[in-house]
């Protein structure tokens, strides 16, 4: 019932968003919407907490520990994007880069989104995984270009061809997947692309066959991860699509993408053993991470700035989850959930800092502080915490990936070291300029709702100070699922 | 025995014919050309698919051959030559670099591809198992096309063209997946080209031209 309501909520919000149009209460529909689907999300922890993993619609939907814990976050982060876009949205049109057929596109295309992402996270199909995968690119297409400028449709062009060459290799590896499960589970009753059932006879499927399955699987969903080298859609479509859109891109997408790695990764290692599939993760994870940092340096643009800085992040939990064992995968899950409230928050502010200068130059904005001391604060504390300094959240799973990588592959380190210190060099040079000096900015015509960025921000606080008994119980059981 | 052989060769026989048409889109520069090619390719999809479900008695493969009927050979060339008929660019034609380099790395590929699916062959218990290698090959030919090609529209045919490679592959190696995830496969599809028709016209509002060399300046500086 609770999970009918969490995918069921967002789609009839995209019907009834594409319907209404653009009334002047689309946005707080939107909002209404969104908050719904968290009620409903949160019912469905309180369910799994209390009765454990559970299984419905014939086997076809599942939940335990590991997707629940995302799909409240994707919630959440849902509602909380959802609230900031109101007034950020409706800032833009009064500045003439929206009109109101685009902002019904919009509203209409982030709950389809926000639906495509939650079937992902809860169908235990991995065939349906895939679709819904596909679904979630093509509705942020259109999003990506949103303000129809040269640079938004080159930039929604080359998220779509990128995507749709690297999501079709992923199609590749399901249909490998499903030739070797076929062998044991047979083709009656549609079980044999069931994770659950793969899962119970993962020691007996053919080793290389799933060995060949996962390349592409890897390669497929890295691409939407953004793994280097196959990270070039990213920044372009977080620097040119709308802030709101770069903010649910890079606090879920992302993730959603990498929760379909490591689902495929937990059957493979199953039959060929850990040892490939972990050194695939973490040597991908290490490069993405040092090839980002480096890319740091030379950014002009703020949120192509940030867009790098997800890429590094998710290299960091790609090698945490390739690491394996309690305490990385414990880290790695703690990263996902510190990751996505923190760069949300800082997409959030970036937004509006942007909207203040009017550009997205970061030589031309200065003086954050001076003309909305939310915002500045915001954007600096949002970069401290996401550069990993205690006492946030980050520094916590840094830490732990960090020293578990010292004790079982020590040749690790010094990647992992200079991904960390050049990035902090990186982001705290270009930040600190912002947010202090001088400026002739106004202030925007409609009052900001930062509201979102703090409460994120005093979660990846909380989160590093003190992890709640419930919460790392739950991490716990996620990462003992994950092996 | 000599219906399943008679049977496996002409499976084999429309493989081939999939995998020439491959080639051939490797080297043709109208784009009304490419539409007819990619159309014939569903039909051989089509088929091939329905010999099979003749051959192994599978309603569901019935169901999937009617969906590439539908989908491939009616639906999607008709939306692209509305789509290139509006945006008057039916006699356009690109200049190709090399056919005859395009052409050997393509056979380097092909190679590729069989050597790859060699092992996935011997292991396969369906009629079509030859084939898998071709499929493919087929797959890694389209990607080849993408690569080279430069206008926004030979490169979405390259990604269709990879997609009917992809459910070649399905069909091939396990008689086709559950029918529930070809449906939203196929969904996926159709949506995908209804958003690229869109695409088209904001591509050639903002810069006069479906050319994707205009579309090069988000480069790191």
């Amino acid at each position: 019932m609770e999970l009918l309501l969490v995918l069921g909520l967002p789609l009839a919000g995209t019907l009834l968003l594409a319907l209404l149009g653009a009334r002047r209460f689309a946005a707080e529909l939107n909002v209404a919407v969104s908050l719904a689907t968290l009620v409903a999300a949160a019912f469905l922890v309180l369910r799994v907490i209390r009765h454990g993993s559970l299984l419905v619609g014939h086997d076809q939907f599942f939940v335990d520990p590991f997707n629940v814990f995302l799909v409240a976050l994707t919630a959440f982060v849902g509602l909380t994007t959802a609230i900031f876009s109101r007034p950020y949205m409706r800032i833009e049109q009064h500045h003439g880069r929206l009109n109101p057929l685009r902002l019904r596109l919009y509203h209409s295309m982030f709950q389809l989104f926000m639906g495509a992402m939650l079937l992902a996270l809860l169908t235990n199909n991995m065939g349906l995984l895939w679709v819904a995968m596909e679904a979630a690119t093509l509705s942020t297409v259109l999003l990506v270009s949103l303000y129809r400028t040269r640079a938004s449709l080159e930039a929604a062009w080359k998220y779509f061809i990128l995507c749709g060459v690297g999501i079709a290799q992923a199609l590749f590896g399901t249909i490998l997947l499903y030739f070797a499960a076929e062998q044991r589970l047979g083709r009656e009753g549609m079980t044999a692309l069931l994770w659950t059932h793969l899962n119970a006879v993962k020691a007996h499927l053919e080793p290389r066959v799933l060995g060949l399955a996962f390349v592409f699987l890897l390669i497929g969903y890295g691409t939407k991860v953004g793994l280097a080298p196959l990270h070039n859609w990213l920044p372009d479509a977080h620097a040119e699509g709308p802030t709101p859109v770069s903010a649910v891109l890079s606090g879920l997408l992302l993730n959603v993408a990498l929760y379909a790695v490591i689902r495929c990764k937990v059957l493979v290692e199953g039959s060929i053993g850990p040892a490939l599939p972990g050194r695939m993760l973490m040597t991908f994870g290490l490069l993405s991470a040092v090839v980002a940092a480096f890319f740091l340096w030379r950014q002009r643009d703020i949120k192509r700035l940030f867009g790098y800085s997800s890429i590094e992040h998710m290299g960091i939990m790609t090698f945490a989850f390739g690491l394996g064992g309690p305490v990385a995968n414990f880290a790695g899950l703690l990263h996902m959930t510190v990751h996505s409230l923190t760069k949300s928050s800082i997409f959030f502010t970036a937004g509006h800092a942007s909207q203040t200068a009017g550009t997205q130059r970061m030589d031309d904005i200065s003086g954050l502080l001076g003309v909305s001391p939310t915002i500045g604060w915001g954007l600096m504390l949002g970069s401290i915490a996401i550069l990993g300094m205690p006492p946030f959240g980050v520094f916590a799973s840094e830490f732990l990936i960090l020293t578990t990588a010292m004790r079982e592959h020590p040749w690790t380190t010094p990647f992992l070291l200079v991904a960390f210190g050049v990035a902090f060099a990186a982001i705290f040079s270009k930040v600190q300029p912002m947010v202090f000096g001088h400026t002739e900015a106004r202030r925007l015509p409609q009052s900001p709702a930062l509201v979102p960025v703090f409460i994120h921000l005093a979660m990846v606080l909380a989160l590093g100070l003190y992890i709640p008994p419930v919460l790392a119980e739950w991490y716990r059981a996620a990462a003992r699922l994950i092996g | 025995m000599l219906k399943s052989q008679l049977l496996a060769q002409l499976l084999k026989l429309l493989a081939s014919g999939l995998l020439l048409i491959s080639f051939a889109m490797l080297s043709r520069r109208r784009t009304q050309r490419l539409i007819t090619l990619f159309a014939w390719q569903g039909a051989i999809l089509f088929l091939s698919t329905s010999l099979v479900a003749w051959d192994a008695g599978l309603t569901e493969l019935w169901y999937s051959a009617a969906l590439t009927l539908l989908l491939k050979v009616m639906a999607l060339p008709w939306i692209l030559h509305r789509l290139i008929q509006k945006l008057g660019a039916q006699w356009d034609s690109e200049p190709l670099v090399n056919i005859p380099v395009t052409m050997l790395v393509g056979l380097v590929l092909v190679i590729f591809a069989f050597g790859l699916a060699q092992p996935i062959s011997m292991m396969a218990t369906t009629i079509t198992r030859h084939t898998i290698g071709i499929a493919l090959a087929v797959i890694l030919l389209a990607f080849l096309m993408m690569i080279t090609r430069r206008k926004a529209i030979t490169q979405v045919i390259g990604f269709l063209a990879m997609e009917n490679g992809l459910f070649f592959a399905a069909t091939s190696a396990t008689y086709g997946m559950p029918m529930v995830i070809e449906l939203g496969i196929a969904l996926d599809l159709l949506v995908a080209v209804f958003i690229l028709g869109i695409f088209f016209f904001q591509i050639r509002e903002q810069f006069d031209s479906l050319d994707l060399h205009h579309l090069e300046s988000l480069r790191e500086e």
